[in-house]
């Protein structure tokens, strides 16, 4: 098949753009494969791998975009590369303004915006520190999406955070909300009276949705990094955020979002809860937490949400495993009807805080029953945007599920909002069409099951990426919490009892 | 309490375009910086964060 590359020498551009790029490209007549990447060694591997290496893509520095195209004919693969000077341009959602180049320093940014309070960080991670450090000792507040960050640096940045009394967001943060404005892939939620501490981007996520949909709102989401909780961090901006939201007016209960902390860290975090004069409900997934904690602990995010809001409005509140049973029993018989091959549970999740609550509740019910992978873990994601920006690795897996016979029951999650994929349910539910097929051609059915995170007010619309799940046979239950239980009830009927009450 | 929650957030952006074009939909003031890795890759990064100020 004819290949065709270019290499644009010093150009960069960003995962998300190239990623764009790369799509617009094997949209076009004849194309079969398309790549769009900076020429570092693991992205050569790559285009081998597709067979898009060239005797021009071959010399490619990491400074370097490769563009490299195969197609049916050498004119289809020409008329694709003669394209790519205008799909760059057109895939670009930042232009300078008129008359004006766009900065190329954060000093010059600042000499535009010389009020400026905040530094969003999404770059590689191996300059993500330098770019941190910059805006730290300038005095701003930093969002720190990059991932890969080495701790002994993420430990320094948050010192000098203290130091400087600003907020070091991350590293790794996916999702924050400061003074009502989301930052990374955040839902859009209404502003309210619910502040939140998270050390997970995907779990901030499904409790601010969850309090949208029971109608409250909110203040503050002061994301902190998945391992500011650990021993070596000390937890030092969740003890920050915490202060913060304890003084904040707009602020009238707090949840706090993340793993268990780290036993040296336990003393700390429950001195700087126990200091608030205002309702603290901690979820830290897994935790076991003595009773003389302080706060009111919960072991989902779901109850997470529900707990604050319940204590704000002073109503009765106890944790259940499913909100509307009756449903429940309906999707049960229809899901059983099928006759799973088997009782091996497959999670393929995009969220890794989600995938880690689903196995949380399922190794009790089904033990090694169940498998989670995290599709957005480094390992998957080494190359290539996240799964809840680009769905077709995951995409990949869930087909590869049904041809395998590797399980009876598929759990996914679905992660809506800003700056995640503007449709991500429709990839999903064609790649659980085809793997159900799959699965019914050799003899046994594929029960596929999920979650949506998300609001009425997200870009992707709610409702309609539900129906598309549902149309294409998915069971969609109301929580994470709650998909995995159902899950666990699929293959494990004599769990009626225990997770639905007397018949 | 740290200043930030009770301003106006004023971004600057560097990295994800996608960041600061929905930052601007949301109507938040952003600048976006047309960042490029530093020529020499990581360990001049590195080099530079020991350097900087």
């Amino acid at each position: 098949m004819p290949v065709r590359a270019v290499v644009r020498r010093s150009y960069y551009r960003d995962s998300m753009v190239l990623m764009r790029v790369a799509e617009a490209l094997r949209a076009r007549p004849g194309v079969r494969e398309a790549a769009a990447l900076m020429g570092t060694p693991a992205n050569h591997e790559l285009l081998a791998a597709a067979g898009l290496a060239a005797d021009e893509t071959k010399d490619a520095a990491p400074g370097d975009l490769v563009i490299a195209v195969s197609a049916d004919t050498t004119a289809a693969a020409d008329a694709a590369v003669g394209e790519v000077e205008r799909i760059l341009t057109e895939q670009r959602p930042m232009a300078a303004a008129p008359g004006r180049a766009l900065p190329r320093t954060l000093d010059s940014a600042l000499r535009q915006m010389p009020d400026a309070n905040l530094v969003a960080i999404s770059v590689p991670g191996e300059y993500a520190k330098l770019e941190a450090l910059r805006a730290l000792r300038r005095g701003l507040h930093v969002f720190l999406f990059s991932d890969n960050v080495p701790l002994d640096d993420e430990i320094e940045l948050k010192r000098l955070a203290v130091d400087k009394g600003v907020f070091c967001m991350g590293p790794d943060c996916g999702t924050a909300y400061v003074n009502g404005v989301g930052l990374g892939f955040a839902n859009v939620v209404p502003r309210g009276r619910i502040g939140c501490v998270a050390a997970s981007g995907t779990g901030l996520q499904a409790v601010v949705s969850r309090v949208a949909a029971l109608g409250e709102g909110i203040s503050h989401g002061i994301g902190v990094g998945g391992r500011d909780l650990s021993a070596e961090v000390g937890g030092v901006m969740t003890e920050m955020a915490l202060e913060a939201l304890a003084t904040d007016p707009a602020t009238e209960a707090i949840v706090v979002i993340g793993k268990p902390p780290a036993p040296s860290v336990v003393p700390k975090l429950e001195a700087a809860i126990g200091r608030i004069g205002k309702p603290v409900v901690v979820c830290c997934l897994g935790a076991r937490p003595a009773a003389s904690a302080p706060g009111r602990w919960v072991a989902t995010l779901e109850e997470a949400a529900e707990a604050t809001v319940a204590t704000l409005r002073a109503a009765a509140w106890t944790a259940r495993p499913f909100t509307d049973v009756a449903d429940v029993k309906t999707r049960l018989a229809r899901a059983r009807a099928q006759t799973p091959r088997g009782p091996a549970i497959l999670g393929l999740y995009t969220g890794g805080t989600l995938a880690h609550e689903a196995a949380l509740i399922l190794e009790p019910l089904v033990g090694k029953a169940a498998r989670l992978v995290d599709l957005g873990d480094d390992e998957f994601t080494r190359g290539r945007p996240h799964p809840m920006i680009d769905p077709e690795a995951r995409a990949g897996r869930v087909r590869e599920a049904g041809r395998s016979g590797e399980a009876g029951v598929l759990l996914v999650d679905l992660v809506l909002g800003r700056a995640v994929h503007p449709d991500p349910a429709t990839p999903l539910a064609a790649a659980v069409y085809d793997a159900r097929r799959a699965a019914g051609a050799a003899g046994g059915a594929l029960v596929a099951i999920a979650s949506v995170v998300g609001t009425d007010g997200d870009p992707q619309d709610l409702r309609r990426q539900i129906t598309t799940l549902e149309a294409a046979g998915v069971e969609v239950l109301p929580s994470n919490a709650q998909a995995a239980r159902f899950a666990a009830l699929v293959t494990r009927p004599d769990l009626e009892p225990m997770l639905l009450g007397a018949p | 309490m740290v200043a930030v929650l009770d301003q106006p957030l004023r971004v600057v952006n560097v990295g994800l375009e996608l960041f600061a074009a929905e930052l601007t939909r949301a109507g938040v003031p952003v600048v976006h910086v047309d960042w490029r890795p530093p020529a020499g890759g990581p360990d001049v990064a590195a080099l530079l964060a020991r350097l900087d100020d």
